[in-house]
């Protein structure tokens, strides 16, 4: 298991604020603002269309902002001098669709990364690949290639091969969404650990009881804006009638 | 004058299919090379340069391969630059491969799926890194079967060489014609030889699309 290392001063890891964004004139944040603290798993919900997603995907500047501030482990990801290398050094990101590169093994997709942007050794990266893959379960898959696993393992493999990067935050973008209940079980236990572990998280998901059970924060979005945010309590006992009536169609 | 077909023409005709297979190397490895310089220019971040690749590529899908050739052989030395019909005919080819190849080539590239882009930008690898060890694999698999479609184009263009004095397989064709007079019989032999050149390949092209099927369908799902 790898150790987060808490060398930082008291600066949240992720700091939005007050941003906004248009896809022409559909406005799809309207003044978001939240913070992520060290080791903190925070939880984005709301509708398809409500920006949560796109509000995730800012963060390691898959989309760019109209205006606001972003600061993720020191890096103003709004900034014109960003450098976007050095960011995502620092952020790992796991997609729905897994996104495993094909012509690759297991072993060869976690070590890409750690061999040609940090430069380790061959022998060093592979001794790592073997201890990220043990940590999600995978270890005996080292050698296949991603078509030979299920979507479950797929998705388990890309967590460590963003794992074997050794980020500060982890976004995780409805990493369950193309699941069957029964394999998004298993990609739910590797991301538990890892909330235990004390990775600081932001992720998008719309496995309520999950969240629940995992969040610190919980942030619902709604139309662009932050409708209701709170500790997971808030799934069980809301304020709005939107955030009510979202999980109760949603529990 | 006359006389019939005789085993030194049809040493002459192989020597001429031998030119037809040589130009058509020149051109496949000539344009190959130059097609994936304007491919990448094609997909470059830089507007200036996707403007540029994209003229050419219009520029030279739109003039006829024949009329290049002149230009090529009777334009340059007009302007003082002397050139041989293979230098011609190699470069003629070379220009015309670059343009289509690094259009299909841009299509490949294209259609590695969105996500493997991402997925690598996420992980910090850099531009170079990205398209090196992440796309270009991918997109090899997906362009082998219509650049070897291709070749079948660049063989049968190389016959457009006879007309700068280029003894290809067509040339020769016309020469011993000029001394027999057998047309019928002399350009029958000709068609069987460039169907002979050009058959394995369409069909080691189809071979491939149908094994690349399956293959493809995993690379949009991966």
């Amino acid at each position: 298991m790898h150790k987060i290392t808490r060398t930082d001063t008291a600066s949240p890891v992720v700091g939005v604020s007050n941003v906004h964004k248009s896809f022409g004139a559909l406005k799809v944040l309207d003044g978001v603002s939240f913070d992520v603290n060290r080791g903190e798993v925070l939880v984005l919900i709301g509708r398809s269309g409500s920006g949560k997603s796109t509000a995730l995907r800012c963060i390691d500047r898959f989309e760019t902002i109209d205006s606001g501030e972003i600061v993720v482990c020191g890096h103003r990801v709004s900034g014109p001098k960003l450098d976007l290398r050095a960011l995502r050094q620092d952020v790992g990101i796991v997609f729905q669709s897994y996104n495993l590169f094909p012509h690759l093994t297991i072993e060869e997709n976690i070590t890409l990364a750690p061999c040609s942007v940090k430069g380790i050794s061959k022998v060093q990266a592979k001794e790592q690949a073997r201890r990220v893959l043990a940590q999600v379960g995978l270890e005996d898959k080292l050698h296949q290639y991603p078509e030979q696993l299920s979507g479950g393992q797929q998705q388990r493999a890309a967590i460590a091969r963003s794992l074997a990067m050794q980020p500060k935050v982890m976004l995780f973008d409805e990493v369950t969404s193309a699941l069957d209940p029964e394999l998004t079980g298993e990609v739910l236990k590797v991301i538990e650990a890892l909330a235990a572990d004390g990775m600081t998280m932001v992720m998008v998901t719309h496995e309520m009881g999950f969240a629940r059970g995992i969040a610190n924060r919980v942030v619902f979005m709604h139309r662009g804006k932050i409708h209701e945010t709170g500790p997971a309590a808030i799934l069980t006992s809301p304020a709005t009638p939107e955030l009510a009536q979202f999980v109760g169609t949603g529990l | 004058m006359g006389g019939s077909l005789n085993a030194n023409h049809l040493m002459f005709l192989g020597y001429g299919a031998l030119w037809t297979i040589g130009l058509s190397l020149i051109g496949l490895l000539g344009g190959g090379f130059a097609g994936f310089i304007i491919a990448l220019c094609r997909i470059s971040p830089s507007r200036i340069v996707r403007l540029l690749s994209a003229g050419y590529v219009q520029l030279i899908q739109g003039t006829p391969l024949l009329v290049i050739m002149f230009l090529t052989y009777f334009g340059l030395p007009a302007l003082g630059v002397t050139v041989f019909p293979l230098t011609a005919a190699g470069a003629s080819l070379t220009i015309f491969v670059s343009a289509y190849l690094g259009e299909i080539w841009r299509g490949c590239f294209e259609s590695v799926p969105r996500p493997q882009w991402e997925a690598a930008e996420g992980l910090a690898l850099s531009r170079s890194q990205r398209m090196m060890k992440v796309i270009l694999p991918q997109a090899v698999r997906i362009a082998t079967p219509p650049t070897v479609g291709f070749m079948v184009q660049i063989i049968k263009n190389t016959s457009l060489a006879s007309v700068v004095g280029f003894v290809e397989l067509a040339r020769s064709g016309q020469i011993i014609n000029n001394s027999l007079f057998e047309p019928f019989l002399i350009y029958t032999i000709i068609a069987v030889i460039y169907f002979a050149l050009c058959y394995p390949l369409s069909r080691f092209s189809h071979r491939l699309e149908t094994r690349g099927g399956p293959a493809r369908l995993e690379l949009e799902t991966a």
